[in-house]
């Protein structure tokens, strides 16, 4: 320690003091109350009520669609509850010509930037009609190989900043995703060019099994940010509106020629990884469970907004009614899509359908016609 | 018409279709100030501009994520990969993300980027560069792979590869870049992809082969020649699709074939070509289809390479065994 003191740089307490500047922000706390004013965003009364029906819609679509792939009518899932502050006041704060760069857990934030229900549900069954987006839909189909949205965002991003577009590339990722290269690569990229990104890692602790702690010693993911030489921001993730605050004014810079911005918003998911066989019990206890859901971003919204007499009981229902009306429709309308065929996806391997294609085309077309 | 080298080809496309479609953008490791490491992009970020000729941090996988955002965008995009042998580092923008664009948004998007990128051997590299790793890229269903063998050829295909609409690997042989020149016309034209071309006609043998090899099994029927053997010479120049017609079309012409490649034998598409000659025209044939390939080890370090890498003298042992059935 005596030599140390000697060294004109110390490392060890550099680390140490930037850690420390990685505050978590929050303006509403678990009990619904504004404790932080100067950073309170302000939404308008509307604002406010939509962003609520937003997620209570949203927390009745993941209860359904979790239901309906217990059912078999449903295929590939990714539940979403305790991430409806993390991704739906994310996405409060964009514009429609923003372009989303979706993680699989992300349908939400599709569906509200204008993906149409069923779509979501055809995707979820391994139907590529669900995948084509209408023209100026700025969406992609939700990413499966983690970290590959962060280098395509910047992509994104560069292509609006050349079009001089106002608008920017968000992409979303978990906690594990923030160990990936292309994570890097993605926020170093848009660092270097200064363009109009934001990566938004939803750090819901796990990922699969792994806890946080194991995918890297940082103390936080926001402060990896500082290696890109961008802003970084840690924020509640189970806090509308902060969550809500730091999105707008990462994209305030980012439209201003300001360069992107890393967030990493501190949640919770509390269903399993995918429908597909995950047992959280095998790596979290109930007791972890319990203590994120007493920081619910659904109860700590609808503690703040009765309180300012913008929410009661009867809005609940008819938010839950509509959303379950809505599902029963598109549910209805995925079931009506006509089977995908070999010979459908065999014709959109490339532009034009090359002689090798073609003859196994014709092949596959003769044995559906059977 | 101008006397060029591959690699003035390679610069005079992208010239071209710099000049032709605004949204073409260069990009890559040195590829802006420097003009890359073999000076393919010399001059162009001068001429067309930093906003369209840029250097990128030294990232492959970051560099193919940027290729398929900006296409997002509408633009067409022409990264360098500035060494092939480092492709593993991108394989999943490659593989994963831009061959399945077109397929997974059901035809609604598309990666319209080309890839260009230097590889092959006897130029005494480091490890990692001089690879033959088309067959990486062939096993996956929504590439297109270009590999020309002559500095005409690489104009009028690149220029190609950077108008589809779905992404091409365009794989440019290191030791064609300044082997020798060749007429090429200085306005634009074009070589269809997926298009074989007969380099030397002949009826007595076809060699089916691409790239580097294509001079190799050129001198090898040369000097098949003056035993009296008429060698026809078929340059795949497209390896994805392959030109099956072409192929086909040549071997029941002359009823024998050897397939050669610079790739190991496990690898590259020698292997295919042969299943596909199999599977059409097996009936025509006088003889087995043999293959010349490198042995399958990883590429030999360079003081082994010439040894390693299959020559004409090679090639005329193996079509004697074929000719001779």
């Amino acid at each position: 320690m005596a030599a140390k003191k000697n060294q004109q740089f110390d490392p060890v307490e550099t680390l140490q003091a930037i850690e420390e500047k990685f505050e978590m922000v929050q303006v509403l706390n678990e009990e619904g109350e504004i404790v932080n004013k100067d950073y309170d965003p302000n939404l308008s009364d509307e604002q406010l009520e939509e962003l609520m029906k937003r997620m209570v819609y949203t927390r009745i679509l993941d209860q359904r669609s979790i239901s309906l792939n217990r059912q078999g009518r449903l295929g590939f899932y990714a539940p979403t509850a305790g991430q409806e502050a993390s991704q739906l006041a994310s996405h409060f704060a964009l514009e429609k010509d923003d372009f989303i760069l979706p993680g699989y857990r992300d349908v939400p934030q599709l569906i509200w930037h204008g993906w149409p229900l069923h779509q979501a549900f055809l995707f979820s069954r391994g139907h590529f009609k669900g995948n084509q987006m209408a023209e100026g839909l700025n969406i992609l189909p939700p990413q499966i190989i983690i970290g590959a949205q962060f280098i395509q965002a910047a992509g994104v991003a560069l292509g609006m900043q050349k079009r001089k577009k106002e608008a920017v590339a968000v992409t979303y990722t978990g906690d594990g995703g923030s160990s990936q290269g292309d994570f890097y690569e993605g926020i170093n990229f848009a660092g270097a060019f200064r363009a109009p990104a934001i990566f938004i890692v939803q750090n819901n602790q796990f990922a699969i099994s792994t806890p946080r702690e194991l995918q890297t010693s940082a103390k936080t993911i926001a402060q990896k940010a500082v290696s890109a030489g961008i802003p970084g921001v840690l924020v509640d993730g189970m806090d509308p509106l902060a969550v809500y605050a730091v999105t707008r004014d990462a994209r305030e810079r980012a439209v201003k020629g300001e360069g992107p911005t890393l967030i990493e918003t501190m949640c919770y998911r509390y269903g399993p990884h995918t429908m597909a066989g995950d047992d959280p019990t095998r790596y979290r206890t109930s007791d972890i469970d319990s203590e994120w859901e007493k920081k619910d971003p659904l109860v700590r919204f609808r503690k703040y907004l009765e309180a300012k007499k913008l929410w009661n009981e009867e809005k609940e229902n008819e938010v839950i009614e509509k959303a379950k009306e809505e599902i029963k429709a598109a549910i209805k309308e995925a079931d009506g899509t006509p089977k995908q065929k070999v010979s459908d996806l065999l014709g959109i391997m490339y532009e034009e359908v090359p002689f090798n294609v073609q003859e196994q085309l014709d092949i596959y077309k003769a044995k559906e016609s059977k | 018409m101008a006397q060029m080298t591959m690699i003035q080809a390679i610069t005079d496309a992208l010239k071209t279709e710099m000049k032709n479609d605004e949204n073409v953008l260069v990009f890559g490791e040195d590829v802006g100030n420097n003009g890359g490491v073999f000076r393919a992009t010399e001059g162009l970020q001068k001429e067309f501009g930093e906003d369209r000729v840029f250097d990128t941090p030294l990232a492959e996988s970051g560099i193919g994520g940027l290729a398929i955002g900006l296409g997002l965008q509408g633009y067409r995009p022409v990264p360098e990969i500035q060494f092939f042998g480092f492709v593993f580092e991108v394989m999943d923008s490659i593989s994963g993300q831009m061959a399945r664009m077109r397929y997974r948004s059901g035809g609604t998007l598309t990666s319209p980027v080309t890839i260009r990128s230097p590889f092959g051997g006897g130029v005494h590299t480091p490890e990692m560069h001089a690879d033959s790793l088309e067959g990486l890229m062939t096993s996956q269903p929504g590439l297109k792979v270009v590999i020309p063998s002559t500095p005409y050829d690489a104009k009028g295909l690149l220029i190609s590869a950077i108008r589809d609409n779905d992404p091409v690997i365009f794989l440019e042989h290191m030791k064609l870049y300044r082997s020798f020149r060749q007429e090429v016309p200085e306005e634009e034209y074009t070589i269809p992809l997926g298009k074989a071309d007969v380099k030397r006609e002949g009826t007595d043998l076809s060699i089916i082969t691409y790239g580097a090899m294509v001079q190799e099994s050129m001198k090898a029927a040369e000097e098949l020649e003056k035993d009296g053997h008429s060698v026809e010479v078929v340059d795949l120049r497209t390896v994805q699709p392959l030109d099956i017609e072409a192929i086909i079309a040549s071997v029941e012409k002359t009823n024998r074939a050897i397939v050669v490649q610079e790739a190991q034998k496990q690898a590259g598409i020698a292997a295919n070509v042969v299943a596909e000659i199999n599977d059409r025209a097996i009936l025509s044939l006088e003889a087995p289809v043999l293959r010349v390939t490198a042995p399958d080890s990883v590429f030999p370090f360079s003081q082994a390479e010439q040894v390693w890498l299959p020559n004409a003298k090679d090639i005329v042992e193996t079509a004697k065994k074929v000719l001779n059935f």
